[in-house]
């Protein structure tokens, strides 16, 4: 299994980097990931991290992508969906589901997605 | 750990399908993930490959060949007349002659010949035969995973020798030795331990159907509602997990629900029947496919409905449409005055031309439409009552919907479409550059009706399509709000 080393201790991830162990996650882990991506987090990025965090140990899986658009737009104020998903996309410029996912410590969502 | 990202093989596009430079092996560097230990065995298949699989695989083939005379018959009948080579979208996006229908075949006749026929066995060179080796398996799990099981080549072939039949049973002989796809058997897994695709629970589900309620509210100022697990509706329709989860496709869900809405028919979607995807059939497993499909009906019967409709799926339309009888009918517990299962573009279309619904088309005159047809429909299914109603009746729901539709150049339309090239199970992104190569001669006839028409608007009748071309379109420098299913537009165009 691939893995990597952080702090002294082995993390194991998936094929494609996104961790195998949830509680493996911690905000040092999630930087990180995020500049694998070439990500810089900032407090907009963190936001949302914590919320699909959040989702996930209620539902056991990642918000469907209207529903991250709606809380954006609660927490940004805005309005128009549109406005709200390039909001989204200019945070995590790969697609919310593959970095978004990967950066907080979900699994992948795989399907016809 | 991460991989560094690959740059992508984009091709340039100039309208036009041209027939590439022949390079064997040139697609060879993409290879699938290999199956996890887990999910292999939750499928009923050896964790990994194991010592001694030749002998192995050798029985499942005989078996295959036993039970499946038109796998027999293709690894005997093809005369090599060429008619299929440059019919296959893998081949004429990567040029690898393995991607040729013909050459991806051979990868399996050889050893057909080796094992299966006296003059394999004595004279191998002479009648072109090869035993299983680790090399030759290498090679089936590169290239059968670079065919989506669309039929094209079947389309063509003066025999009607059908490639995803000969592509499935290879998928099945190797997840039978332990070599086994993960995008595949993962997704199946998750079926069976959860009930979709995507691995969706109840909760998670009723979660997202409030939030796409509330947001139908706030723009229609009606209640649209979308019933979950309600014993006794009407109608139980299976929709592709996607449309619970992604877009455009949940676009496509407002408008299965506005219809019914306003069609004052009940209905529920199920969070044990949550998924009309069967990719059982990707990997051609008998059993897995049968026991997915058997979800449904279950489920048909748990909750005492009338009807069976299935959502925007290629595929899935196929594996239930053709195969449910056989393998888990007689429906005589559903009402059959209406066909069993009913898709739902025949069933909004039957509302609109009973006068039930009525369509507003001017709601979207922003769009300029062209259609795309499903392999799986358009090549292995029918959808209504009339031969070529898979043809017909999309095409008549779109322009009930919209004012502007424009057809794609005959040659890669209707019974001669090409693959979106992301279906049959390699719809994952280590073949990116494979589903690049795929995606090319569908979206040259796309770019001409762009260019010629001014089209803006791709619509879809299937989960894997949708996400094939939202993907496709940003790397070839298009919109991918450009890309939407047929009932995204129902849902702008219905009048509530
Ligand atoms: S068209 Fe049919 S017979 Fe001809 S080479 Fe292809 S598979 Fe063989
Ligand atoms: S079934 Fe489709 S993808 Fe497979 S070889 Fe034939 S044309 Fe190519
Ligand atoms: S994904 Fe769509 S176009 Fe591709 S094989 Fe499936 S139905 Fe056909």
């Amino acid at each position: 299994m691939p893995s990597f080393e952080f702090s002294g201790k082995v993390i194991e991830t998936d094929d494609e980097g996104y961790l195998q162990n949830l509680d493996n996650w911690n905000k040092e882990i999630a930087v990180y990931l995020a500049n694998e991506e070439n990500i810089e987090l900032t407090e907009r990025h963190w936001e949302l991290i914590n919320w699909v965090r959040d989702y996930f140990m209620k539902f056991q899986v990642a918000p469907a992508i209207k529903s991250l658009v709606k809380e954006v737009g609660k927490l940004e104020n805005i309005e128009d969906k549109k406005e709200a998903n390039k909001f989204v996309y200019e945070l995590f410029p790969e697609g919310p589901a593959k970095q978004l996912a990967k950066i907080a410590g979900l699994p992948k969502p795989t399907g016809c997605v | 750990m991460a991989k560094t990202k690959t740059a992508y093989k984009v091709p340039v596009l100039t309208g036009e399908i041209k027939v590439p430079k022949v390079v064997p092996g040139a697609s060879a560097y993409e290879k699938m993930y290999h199956g996890e230990n887990d999910d292999m065995t939750a499928l009923g298949f050896p964790a990994s490959l194991e010592d001694g699989w030749e002998t192995k695989a050798v029985g499942i083939f005989k078996q295959l060949l036993t039970h499946n005379k038109a796998l027999k018959d293709y690894m005997d009948i093809c005369v090599r007349c060429g008619a299929c080579t440059d019919k296959c979208q893998f081949f004429l996006g990567t040029g690898d002659s393995n991607n040729m229908p013909v050459g991806r075949a051979e990868l399996m006749r050889k050893v057909y010949r080796y094992y299966f026929t006296p003059a394999g066995g004595l004279f191998k060179s002479l009648a072109d035969a090869e035993p299983f080796s680790e090399r030759m398996i290498k090679k089936w799990f590169t290239y059968y995973y670079q065919c989506s099981e669309c039929r094209r080549c079947s389309y063509y072939c003066p025999y009607g020798i059908d490639t995803a039949v000969i592509t499935m049973a290879a998928r099945d002989i190797m997840d039978g030795i332990g070599l086994g796809q993960k995008y595949s058997t993962q997704i199946i897994n998750k079926v069976f331990k959860i009930g979709n695709n995507l691995g969706i629970p109840p909760a998670a589900l009723r979660n997202t159907l409030d939030d796409l309620e509330e947001e139908m509210k706030d723009a229609t100022g009606k209640d649209v509602k979308i019933p979950m697990d309600e014993e006794g509706a009407e109608v139980l329709l299976v929709p592709p997990s996607a449309d619970f989860f992604a877009m455009p496709h949940m676009e496509s869900l407002a408008g299965y629900a506005k219809v019914f809405y306003k069609a004052g028919i009940s209905w529920t979607v199920s969070s044990y029947a949550s998924e009309a995807a069967n990719f059982g059939m990707f990997i051609g497993n008998y059993k897995n496919t049968k026991e997915i499909n058997k979800r449904v009906w279950d489920e048909a019967r748990r909750l005492k409905v009338k009807r069976v409709i299935v959502g925007e799926c290629g595929h899935a339309w196929r594996a239930l449409y053709n195969y449910s009888n056989t393998m888990n009918g007689p429906f005589d517990f559903l009402d059959n005055k209406y066909r069993q299962p009913a898709h739902i573009c025949d069933f909004t279309l039957g509302l609109i031309k009973d006068g039930v619904i009525k369509m507003d088309p001017s709601a979207n005159d922003d769009k300029i439409v062209t259609y795309h047809d499903s392999c799986n429909v358009a090549r292995a299914s029918r959808i209504g009552e009339m031969p070529g109603g898979q043809f017909t009746v999309p095409r008549e729901l779109i322009k009930a919907c919209a004012n502007h539709f424009f057809e794609l150049r005959d040659g890669a339309n209707r019974a001669q479409t090409y693959c979106c090239g992301g279906g049959g199970g390699i719809l994952t992104d280590e073949v990116m550059n494979v589903r690049i190569a795929g995606s090319m001669p569908k979206m040259q006839v796309i770019k001409e009706v762009m260019d010629n028409n001014g089209v803006n608007f791709l619509a879809l009748i299937c989960a894997i399509c949708k996400t094939q071309f939202t993907k496709m379109y940003p790397l070839y420098g298009f919109d991918a709000e450009m890309v939407g299913g047929v009932h995204q537009l129902v849902s702008s165009a219905i009048v509530l």
